[in-house]
């Protein structure tokens, strides 16, 4: 027993903190990668996560793709729909402040929303998960504890979304700081001008980067699909978070905003086992208190 | 700066308000005393449809109701006292605030002269207190709410479709009674959910049962994981949802990942509508328990009502759209019999009409505004069960309107007294 909970009870609520830590880093990693780049807040995220959703429900009903193939398909069709919005809107707004960004992407998500409720209503959608992934297995936890009862019940499809979060953060985080590509990313942040002198194509670069950070929401959303009832405001709940998690991460920063993503799932699991009714509000209070005390995050840099 | 105009313009409103309230009760007297009838403000009746047109109830309520309310004035004839009903409608989106100042605009400006559908109950409030101080007539049909006709009632509020002591009383008693006799809520953080929450515990207490526990989530949820073990770890036999629409959904639905069912343990759904069971598919729904209104496959008249609105709206109604239908009928009828659209003698005449569409059959309207009629308790198909889309529901028992509904004058409401 800890804090009067029981172990196999409390290492559950906090393996379920981990998993919605996964979705926040996946969904953060691809703000802060656009956000370091194009300087835009993209507010549209939520939207594109739940068109991932939606994608890998269409996929299934109408074409007969499974999950694994969604999986892959999925964010590449994210992908080129965020490049088409790159192209056709976003790349006019560059010159302008933040805020132009922000007001566009966010009427996007106006758009998008209410075509997919018209479209699919406001209830949700079903959609089964692989046959694999249902159910839970039981971990002995004994042999942490020498106490022979002591087990944890772990649904295995939330175990996979914690598992292809932490590869796909790894990759993303590895891609940008330790490749070449990644380097010319990096300095195209820093000075466009000076990359473009050395023959680097930077309006590319930076098309394909929001692609791919869009690609990142596809991917969440086909996690999800198998997780929660498909509604055309999953996004708009979730992405409020996620933009908490990133302004207490910092602005812009990769490592950051994955292991502040990590850290506030396991907080908000614990609140959610000491006052349930704060659990959606604990994440703004530590916000404010990271405002106050360092107002570029966790790990951001000093403006 | 924006703040002290609308402050401003909420203070004017209500002043206005007031002046048009002492006017009208001043109309009624003189009314009665001359008995000149065919009395219209406006030369018109104008029916608003507040509801939630795009979030988390747009499809149990939303464009249905607003379909539903047009079939009602098409099925009245088009005009009543000779004058012509208008419909307009807006978009609460689930919040009081809105709502209310929605109400305010329409019955200042527009001449609307009754507010229906009304879905969450937050909103439901909200509305009816603006009803009583504005004196219109409101007439609840998607909030589930006892509130409405118990202490908060109104002379000139109505609740119609469901409330939350029908639902208690229908699945809360059935389950106790097959043996379901320990209770953990998982409840959803505002005025419904805890309505809800409280009149089952109450059902299952008068019972002799046990509520081991409860949890109150925030609204909306996406994420039932923490709160699901937490009701697990309890042992209760029943782990009643006192919430509605996708959080329900999500409930149920994650519910099979923790093997609470496998576990012995039950999961009742306290508010569930029939597009809910459509949302989770019979797989995840099959075997519960629900109570309901209404159901689509009662017998000829609701089908052939049902297919009616089908071919409108692509879908089977709700007992919500199909409530406010039968809100909105009644509420011309009663204008018809009182000979004016002055709230007070419209309400006086709901209270005194039989119900009778085909959403209820012999309905009574008790005097603290509730509507009482028979209640179904049913149980969701098996898939091998369903003959198809939208065959969802096998109903187990009728429940009479005099056991359904509670006794006005149990209900808190100083009027039924």
């Amino acid at each position: 027993m800890v804090f009067d909970v029981p172990l196999s009870f409390l290492a559950l609520q906090l393996f379920i903190g981990l998993q919605n830590g996964a979705f926040y880093a996946l969904l953060s990693l691809g703000l802060a990668v656009i956000f370091g780049m194009l300087n835009v807040i993209n507010f549209a995220h939520g939207a594109q996560y739940m068109l991932g959703a939606f994608a890998t429900w269409l996929g299934l009903e109408y074409l007969g793709i499974s999950y694994w193939w969604s999986l892959l398909l999925v964010p590449i069709v994210l992908g080129l729909f965020g490049i088409l919005i790159e192209r056709a809107l976003l790349r006019w707004l560059y010159d302008l402040d933040h805020l132009y960004g922000l007001l566009l992407t966010f009427g996007l998500v106006l758009i998008i929303e209410g075509l997919v409720t018209d479209g699919f209503g406001s209830s949700g959608l079903p959609y089964d998960k692989p046959a694999l992934f249902a159910g839970s297995e039981r971990l002995a936890l004994s042999g942490l504890t020498g106490n022979e009862r002591d087990f944890m019940v772990v649904p295995i499809y939330r175990l996979w979304i914690i598992v292809a979060a932490v590869i796909l953060c790894i990759a993303t985080w590895y891609m940008i700081e330790r490749t070449r590509l990644g380097s010319y990313l990096r300095a195209a942040t820093e000075n466009p001008a000076l990359v473009r002198a050395f023959g680097v194509n930077v309006p590319l670069l930076i098309t394909l980067t929001y692609g791919f950070g869009v690609a990142l929401a596809g991917f969440a959303g086909v996690l999800a699909a198998g997780l929660q009832a498909i509604t055309p405001h999953m996004g708009s709940n979730l992405i409020i978070v996620v933009f908490a998690v990133v302004v207490i991460g910092g602005m812009g920063s990769i490592l950051g905003s994955i292991i502040t993503s990590f850290a506030l799932g396991l907080v908000e699991a614990i609140t959610r086992i000491a006052y349930p009714e704060a659990s959606n509000i604990v994440i703004f209070v530590i916000m404010i208190l990271v405002l106050l005390t360092r107002p570029a995050g966790l790990f951001g840099r000093e403006a | 700066m924006l703040r002290k105009t609308l402050l401003a313009t909420a203070l004017g409103a209500s002043v206005f308000g007031a002046s048009v309230f002492g006017a009208s009760v001043f109309a009624a007297g003189a009314m009665a005393q001359s008995a000149i009838a065919a009395e219209l403000s406006d030369d018109m009746v104008k029916i608003g449809v507040l509801t939630d047109m795009a979030a988390v109830y747009a499809d149990l309520s939303g464009d249905g109701s607003v379909l539903a309310t047009h079939m009602a004035v098409e099925d009245f004839g088009g005009s009543v006292l000779g004058k012509p009903i208008e419909i307009v409608s807006a978009d609460h989106q689930n919040k009081a605030d809105i709502a209310a100042s929605k109400a305010r605009e329409w019955i200042d400006t527009q001449g609307v002269d009754m507010i229906t559908d009304l879905v969450t109950s937050s909103v439901a409030l909200a509305v009816q207190e603006v009803g009583r101080e504005k004196n219109r007539i409101t007439m609840v049909t998607g909030a589930a709410t006892s509130r409405l006709t118990g202490e908060s009632c109104s002379p000139l509020g109505f609740h119609w479709a469901y409330d939350t002591y029908s639902l208690a009383n229908g699945t809360g008693t059935a389950v106790v009674k097959n043996g379901g006799d320990t209770w953990f809520f998982i409840t959803a953080d505002y005025a419904f959910g805890h309505s809800l929450e409280g009149d089952v515990s109450n059902i299952v207490k008068a019972n002799g049962g046990e509520v081991l526990g409860t949890i109150r989530h925030p609204f909306p949820s996406s994420d039932f994981a923490s709160f699901l073990l937490q009701a697990q770890a309890s042992g209760a036999k029943i782990v009643g949802l006192a919430n509605a629409g996708s959080d329900t959904i999500n409930a149920i639905k994650q519910a099979s990942e923790f093997g609470i069912v496998e576990g012995g343990q039950n999961l009742a759904g306290l508010l569930m509508f029939v597009t809910d069971i459509h949302s989770l598919g019979l797989n995840a729904a099959q075997g519960l328990f629900m109570t309901t209104g209404w159901y689509w496959d009662l017998n000829d008249e609701t089908r052939a009502w049902a297919a009616r609105f089908e071919a409108e709206a692509g879908k089977k109604p709700t007992m919500i759209q199909v409530g406010t239908y039968s809100a909105v009928l009644s509420y011309l009828k009663a204008v018809e019999k009182a000979g004016t659209d002055e709230a007070g003698a419209v309400a006086e005449a709901l209270k005194s009409m039989p119900v009778n569409d085909v959403f209820a059959n012999g309905g009574t309207v008790y005097p603290n505004g509730r509507m009482a009629h028979d209640m179904y308790l049913a149980q969701v198909k098996t898939p091998g069960e369903s003959a198809g889309d939208w065959d969802y529901l096998n109903i187990v028992r009728t429940i009479p309107a005099a056991e359904a509904f509670q006794d006005p004058a149990k209900s808190g409401c100083a009027l039924s007294q």
